[in-house]
């Protein structure tokens, strides 16, 4: 059954809803990806919760004049309208007063929400044309979805990936180096209202599938996923829109499958699985390979630590060293080193020498750079550079394994 | 006060600006709120030359750069380059800003960095080719770089992150190079590339001008000086511009006699 509807063959409404849906986590992974870049994530939360009072007003105004206070056009524009004025709002007061920016989402966020509830709440005393869609707009309701609605969603969709495609060197230049960008001519303050933009954009073309309260998880979460695998912004963009659109496709599935399921909650919920995934498996940032990473290196300061001690005759303490000398055959259990342990830490004391001379002669300064206390000198230099470092040590030469 | 600022604000007469001058500021003052940080200057950068702006911490060297360059929006002056109006002659600035200006864990390569200094060449849509990969590389191994092109920049030493900073600014092939404290806090090596770089640079005659905290190194780095802590207090040629009178009067006496000493300086 869930298969039927990944594979898109359970019928005309669920079909358009998981496509609309794709369509919508693609935009927003990929949007998401520069708000998260420029560090102004939550204003999205901020920019979806001022929707409310537009699509309150833009009902009443339909009704009034006489039409289907539900059309989703009208709805929608209301809600971009009245999201942009919020928008406005945050950046105004963060330029002209002195309240700092979670300050003012804070203060934004709720007003605008709790004068939509009113709004909303007001619109089901009129009785006037049935209100019943509108709370679908806090949560997202697929359930009625018609062709046109997916239609404003895919056009809406396509329109924002194109505004980030023209605008993706400005947008990363702005995120990674405001200052610099600044010096290269981009208008800072109007490329950041437009990075805002688009994230109003898919903000409001995404109100109907999953609704305004979580529609922040889908411009957040993709990004946030994509970081763990890349350190290149090309590739956090695709990798996010990736995310953003694999979350949607499955969650949108499952609530068809399903359907006293909300849909955005859901595709949230997706979102999230593809999240921890990340975090606990992703190669490098991931939680696990920090892990390992962490223990090797513990591994590494163990062992030089421990040869360093047996090379001078000092008894090792830690019985963790111990182990790990023993169990590389270069020490017995009581800490006396194999003749195995002895070549390798008369080498490793012979290496700490060695990277005395390095470090001390500009010559080797990249050489130099490199040194962490364990590295064999052998990684860094050639033969013939360690034995002319030796030729300075004197002693007895060849020493290399 | 009010009257000289007054007299400062927009009474610059346009006729008295050098339009050969690769920058040249005049009546150019810039406050954060009710404080001015640079008030009523004039700076005038000779062509081929490499300057040092000299001054206490907070006496708006950084600013007088930001200004110059459009990112920080003065109250009254103006900015010529090269004898024309900024806008019409961005492309002919590189800016090279502090390093600590920067988040340094974000997702991008060396060379993406570098990259940046080519999104003039390369526009909004342009594709980026083979030949803007040589580019960048090129300046990379200028500043001796080239083996870390594809390294994260968080990976990165200070002084490895400001070299890439320069890498960038030189990918923008500007004639006039505009670098916010290019030695603080980087290693030896770093330093001597740096000015190195610098060097070359005005040997093909392009322009240098750079905040520069380090007294002691003034004098075989920078040909000329602009001393400030607010107001201008001097600009010229080294020998007669970095003077301890006049260094004296920057620093408000927060200079050590005996530091003055060790610069050996003229006069």
């Amino acid at each position: 059954m869930f298969w039927t509807a990944l594979t898109l063959q359970l019928g005309y409404n669920a079909t358009l809803v998981t496509i609309g849906a794709t369509l919508l986590g693609i935009a927003a992974g990929v949007t998401g990806t520069f708000l998260y870049l420029r560090k102004r994530a939550l204003v999205s939360d901020a920019i979806s919760h001022a929707t409310l009072p537009g699509v309150g007003i833009a009902f009443m105004l339909m009704v009034m004049l006489g039409g289907d206070g539900r059309a989703l056009p009208g709805l929608l524009l209301g809600a971009a309208v009245s999201s942009w004025i919020g928008l406005l709002c945050v950046s105004w007061l963060t330029r002209f007063t002195r309240l700092s920016e979670d300050a003012a989402i804070g203060a934004v966020l709720s007003v605008f929400f709790g004068f939509g509830i009113v709004l909303l709440t007001v619109i089901q005393t009129m009785g006037a044309g049935r209100a019943a869609g509108l709370e679908g707009f806090l949560l997202g309701s697929t359930a009625g979805m018609l062709f046109n609605d997916a239609l404003v969603i895919a056009g809406g969709g396509a329109l924002t990936l194109l505004a980030v495609l023209i605008l993706r060197r400005p947008m990363t230049l702005l995120a990674f180096d405001p200052e610099y960008a600044a010096s290269r001519g981009v208008n800072v303050g109007r490329m950041d209202l437009a990075i805002m933009a688009l994230a109003l954009a898919v903000t409001v073309i995404g109100l109907k599938v999953v609704g305004l309260i979580l529609i922040v998880a889908m411009l957040i979460i993709p990004p946030v996923t994509a970081r763990f695998w890349t350190e290149r912004t090309d590739h956090m963009v695709l990798i996010s829109g990736l995310c953003g659109g694999l979350a949607a496709w499955v969650g949108a599935s499952l609530s068809a499958v399903a359907p006293a399921m909300p849909t955005g909650p859901i595709i949230v919920l997706s979102s999230f699985g593809l999240f921890i995934l990340s975090l606990l498996l992703a190669p490098n940032r991931g939680v696990l390979a920090v892990y390992l990473r962490h223990v090797r290196f513990q591994r590494r300061v163990h062992m030089r630590q421990g040869l360093l001690a047996l090379a001078q005759g000092q008894p090792i303490y830690e019985a963790f060293t111990v182990r790990l000398l023993k169990r590389a055959g270069l020490a017995h259990a009581d800490g006396v080193p194999t003749d195995d342990g002895r070549a390798r830490a008369a080498k490793a004391l012979r290496d700490e020498k060695r990277w005395e001379l390095v470090r001390a002669d500009q010559a080797f300064e990249s050489a130099a750079a490199l040194y962490d206390g364990l590295r064999d000198i052998e990684t860094v230099l050639t033969g013939d550079q360690i034995s002319e470092i030796d030729q300075r040590i004197g002693g007895p030469q060849g020493v290399t394994s | 006060m009010s009257l000289e600022l007054a007299a400062n604000m927009g009474a610059a007469p346009k006729a008295e600006i050098p339009t050969e001058s690769p920058l040249a500021i005049r009546g150019l003052t810039v406050s954060y709120g009710q404080k001015p940080v640079v008030f009523s200057v004039d700076m005038t950068v000779e062509e081929g030359s490499m300057t040092a702006i000299i001054g206490p911490n907070g006496a708006g060297k950084s600013t007088l750069l930001k200004a110059a360059l459009g990112i920080v929006s003065p109250l009254a002056g103006q900015a010529l380059v090269f004898g024309k109006p900024l806008k019409a002659a961005r492309h002919r600035i590189a800016y090279v800003p502090q390093r600590a200006s920067v988040d340094w864990d974000f997702p991008t390569r060396v060379i993406d960095v570098v990259l940046m200094g080519l999104y003039r060449e390369l526009g909004l849509l342009r594709r980026i080719r083979p030949q803007h990969m040589e580019k960048a590389r090129a300046c990379l191994e200028r500043v001796g770089m080239t083996d870390f092109a594809d390294r994260q920049i968080g990976q990165l030493s200070g002084g490895q992150q400001q070299r890439v900073f320069l890498a960038r600014a030189l990918a923008q092939e500007a004639d006039l190079y505009l670098l916010d404290e290019p030695f603080a806090g980087v290693d030896a090596a770093t330093e001597k590339a740096i000015i190195d770089v610098l060097k070359s640079l005005r040997s093909e005659g392009k322009t240098v001008v750079a905040v520069h905290h380090d007294l002691t190194t003034v004098r075989s780095y920078f040909d000329r000086v602009f001393l400030i802590n607010t107001r201008k207090v001097a600009e010229g040629a080294v020998d007669e511009a970095f003077t301890p009178d006049m260094l004296n009067q920057t620093y408000g006496g927060r200079l050590a006699t005996g530091q003055i000493d060790q610069l050996e300086l003229a006069g």
